[in-house]
């Protein structure tokens, strides 16, 4: 061979093992390797903890079959194309993006790596290599409405809001609609804090709240400090959000909301190792156990844990929406007739609040 | 005993070892502290230099991505290391590059959806101008009120913030975008994408302005009479009165280009590689950019390669997130080394050590 020609050869071979280096892994390696990128650090005790324990269960199951990487803490926006992108090129058979903000980079990735499959977490963008998840966690937030509605002496709910998304607002609705319906007299203070994970603005939202007389905070951010707060300022409840955070409890912890990962990430991975994964829509709920209900503590009454818990009930057996006629939105509009439920597209792409909520979405 | 003993000038040797000293001993503590983590410490030092650059695997995606990371970091750099030059402490570049990227982007998604040629420059006109007017705030409240300009452009970035989260949600919200917040995507409008001038490359447009304004900072600064005025106010303030700089006109000039070169960043950096207007766009790099301004002694050249550097320790430090399993925090740590050891080894650019054998009398 002409030392020329083994150049071109070695060049070529170098090129082929960049540019086609995740083909041949995908077909070639023993173990499946998967992939999270995460939006908050792993020990954040919320969103993030829990998507981390979903990837932790599915190592313990699979063993030696299944090898695991993730990235924490990576910014939702142009950083997130890149980690997802080296992500994919150190040879990741499946990628879970675990937030909202990295639909349009995971979408953008995945058209380059047409092998590799992703899964993109609350999002409503697919492709044939994308596929989406998400839980219903309205089904908890009616449990968590019932709850404070009862609870509440004040009559004022605290709401730590994160982003102005549907499925925040979605979150809102539902936790209103039932806290109106066992304590007509409610109202909601909501706080939009522009972040996931901000332990410190966080804080300071649940102080304000506080202070304006709410005696119960709802949050939809995943740190622990509006618990932390709240239990410095005494007499007000709480709730987990996406994790127990049961060592809050019983005060002011009286309950949770939280997520259960690891059953879907198994699923989804065997897919990939039996060679059966296609792109789909997944959305459940307490039924499929994705949603859970965290310990109803003994600082709430029995007879309110007894309501709740029935509620439920009904929901996992599907015999009771959340979303369920009358309603009307804020504006006054009508939008469900006596019975009727809510379709997924209305509650997917939800932009308006329920009519009793008096406050304006940020524009 | 050892003393410290006030040079009657500024090293320049030292000036010029500072900045390499404090890699060195940053890479050393930050080896103890992997080590400590239970990673090796030579692996994690070199996934975070030398992967990037030569990782068969990676290099040929990461080493044009070092371009897309430095290049808003030295731009923005670039603005504020002239005002720093004059004593002129603009701390807001993150407000005035979020403004940047609002105003550049309103001014395109105006024409949505044309496909003329002058869209993308009137889009970087507006960026600049919007980050010029950002900065004007702090400038005209110094010269009129005599407010201090380092309180109020960082304050400005929270104004600028929230702008950025109402605009996304609603002005300039993609009205196909079912409701959820955020722009169009400017990567799937082709008049309006900064995209990269040579595929594979990642100079993107903002790669360029980046190089033009390192050259044309280190004209102003050694060729020029106004920069020359520059280092007079900030070197001796009293010299340069007398020697009739106006102080208003450099504080407007100062914080004006500054904002002006980190709005057109902003604009770049939304067009380009972020792809849309976002709640959570603003990512930090005005931030950045002023340890890249001091890394690089406010020197062009010196900020040109601080620029660089600083990439290539967030893009090796995901790497070694990615293949050796280092917390996130780590890498944050390891970074803010950097800065503590340049400013703790600036000690001996303006003194030196002495040993002596009695205490002084």
């Amino acid at each position: 061979m002409k030392r020329r020609t083994l150049l071109q050869t070695g060049a070529a071979a170098l090129t082929l093992a960049t540019f086609g280096g995740t083909a041949a892994l995908a077909e070639s390696h023993g173990p499946v390797t998967a992939g999270f990128i995460f939006v908050g650090p792993i020990g954040d005790g919320g969103w993030t903890y829990e998507h981390n324990q979903g990837r932790v269960h599915a190592e313990e199951h699979f063993g030696d079959k299944l090898k695991t990487i993730y990235q924490e803490s990576v910014p939702e926006g142009a950083d997130a194309e890149r980690a997802i992108t080296q992500m994919a090129l150190s040879g990741a058979d499946i990628i879970f993006t675990t937030s909202f903000g990295y639909m349009d980079q995971t979408l953008a990735v995945a058209s380059k790596f047409p092998d590799v499959k992703f899964e993109h977490a609350t999002g409503f963008k697919k492709a044939e290599n994308v596929g989406v998840y998400s839980a219903r966690f309205y089904e908890g937030r009616a449990i968590q409405g019932t709850i404070a509605g009862r609870m509440t002496k004040s009559n004022k709910v605290g709401y730590i809001a994160s982003y102005p998304i549907p499925e925040v607002i979605r979150g809102i609705n539902s936790a209103y609609i039932h806290a109106k319906k066992v304590n007509p007299d409610v109202e909601f203070k909501i706080i939009w804090a522009y972040t996931w994970f901000d332990p410190a603005k966080e804080a300071d939202a649940a102080k304000a709240l506080i202070e304006q007389g709410c005696d119960v905070i709802l949050q939809h951010t995943d740190s622990t400090a509006p618990q932390a707060a709240a239990q410095e300022a005494g007499d007000v409840i709480t709730f987990g959000q996406a994790s127990d955070m049961a060592e809050f409890g019983p005060m002011p912890r009286v309950s949770s909301i939280i997520d259960n990962w690891g059953p879907y990430y198994i699923e989804r991975i065997q897919a990939v190792m039996d060679g059966t994964w296609e792109s789909d829509d997944t959305w459940d709920g307490i039924g499929a156990g994705m949603v859970g209900i965290g310990d109803i503590s003994s600082a709430v009454p029995e007879d309110v844990k007894a309501e709740a818990l029935a509620m439920k009930d009904q929901i996992a057996a599907g015999d009771y929406h959340p979303f369920t006629g009358p309603l009307k939105k804020a504006d006054g509009s009508d939008w469900l007739a006596e019975g009727e439920t809510a379709d997924d597209g209305t509650l997917l792409g939800m932009n308006f609040y329920v009519e009793g909520i008096d406050a304006e979405i940020p524009q | 005993m050892i003393r410290l003993e006030k040079r009657p000038q500024p090293s320049r040797l030292m000036s010029a070892l500072t900045p390499v000293l404090a890699v060195v001993l940053t890479m050393v503590v930050g080896g103890m502290l992997f080590w400590a983590l239970g990673a090796n410490p030579f692996e994690a030092i070199r996934t975070l230099f030398w992967d990037p650059l030569f990782h068969p695997q990676f290099a040929a995606y990461s080493r044009p991505q070092l371009l897309v990371k430095a290049a808003p970091l030295i731009l923005i750099a670039i603005g504020l290391s002239i005002g720093f030059r004059a004593g002129i402490w603009n701390i807001g570049a993150e407000g005035q590059y979020i403004m940047g990227a609002i105003c550049g982007a309103a001014a395109g998604l105006a024409f949505y959806p044309s496909d003329s040629v002058l869209i993308f420059p009137l889009m970087i006109l507006a960026g600049a101008l919007g980050g010029w007017a950002w900065g004007m705030i702090p400038a005209l409240l110094k010269t009129k009120l005599g407010t201090n300009e380092i309180l109020v452009s960082l304050m400005l970035v929270y104004v600028a913030e929230t702008i950025l989260g109402s605009v996304a949600t609603g002005l300039l919200r993609n009205p196909e975008g079912m409701g959820f917040p955020g722009s169009r995507n400017f990567k799937q409008w082709e008049a309006a994408h900064n995209a990269e001038i040579f595929a594979g490359t990642g100079t993107h447009w903002g790669v360029v302005a980046a190089l033009i304004a390192v050259i044309f900072a280190y004209v102003l600064l050694s060729r020029h009479m106004l920069g020359y005025q520059v280092r007079l106010t900030g070197e001796a303030p009293r010299a340069a009165r007398l020697a009739g700089v106006n102080p208003a006109r450099m504080i407007l000039f100062c914080l004006g280009l500054s904002g002006a070169l980190a709005g057109m960043a902003g604009l770049f950096e939304v067009t380009g590689p972020a792809g849309q207007v976002t709640i959570d766009f603003g990512s930090g790099y005005g931030f950045t950019a002023i340890i890249v301004a001091f890394l690089g002694r406010l020197n062009p050249i010196g900020i040109l390669l601080a620029g660089l550097l600083m990439a290539l320790t967030y893009i090796g430090g995901e790497l070694a997130q990615l293949m050796l399993g280092l917390p996130a925090a780590a890498i944050q740590l390891f970074q803010g080394m950097l800065l503590f050891f340049l400013l703790a080894m600036d000690v001996f650019t303006n003194f030196r050590i002495r040993l002596s054998q009695k205490a002084a009398a």
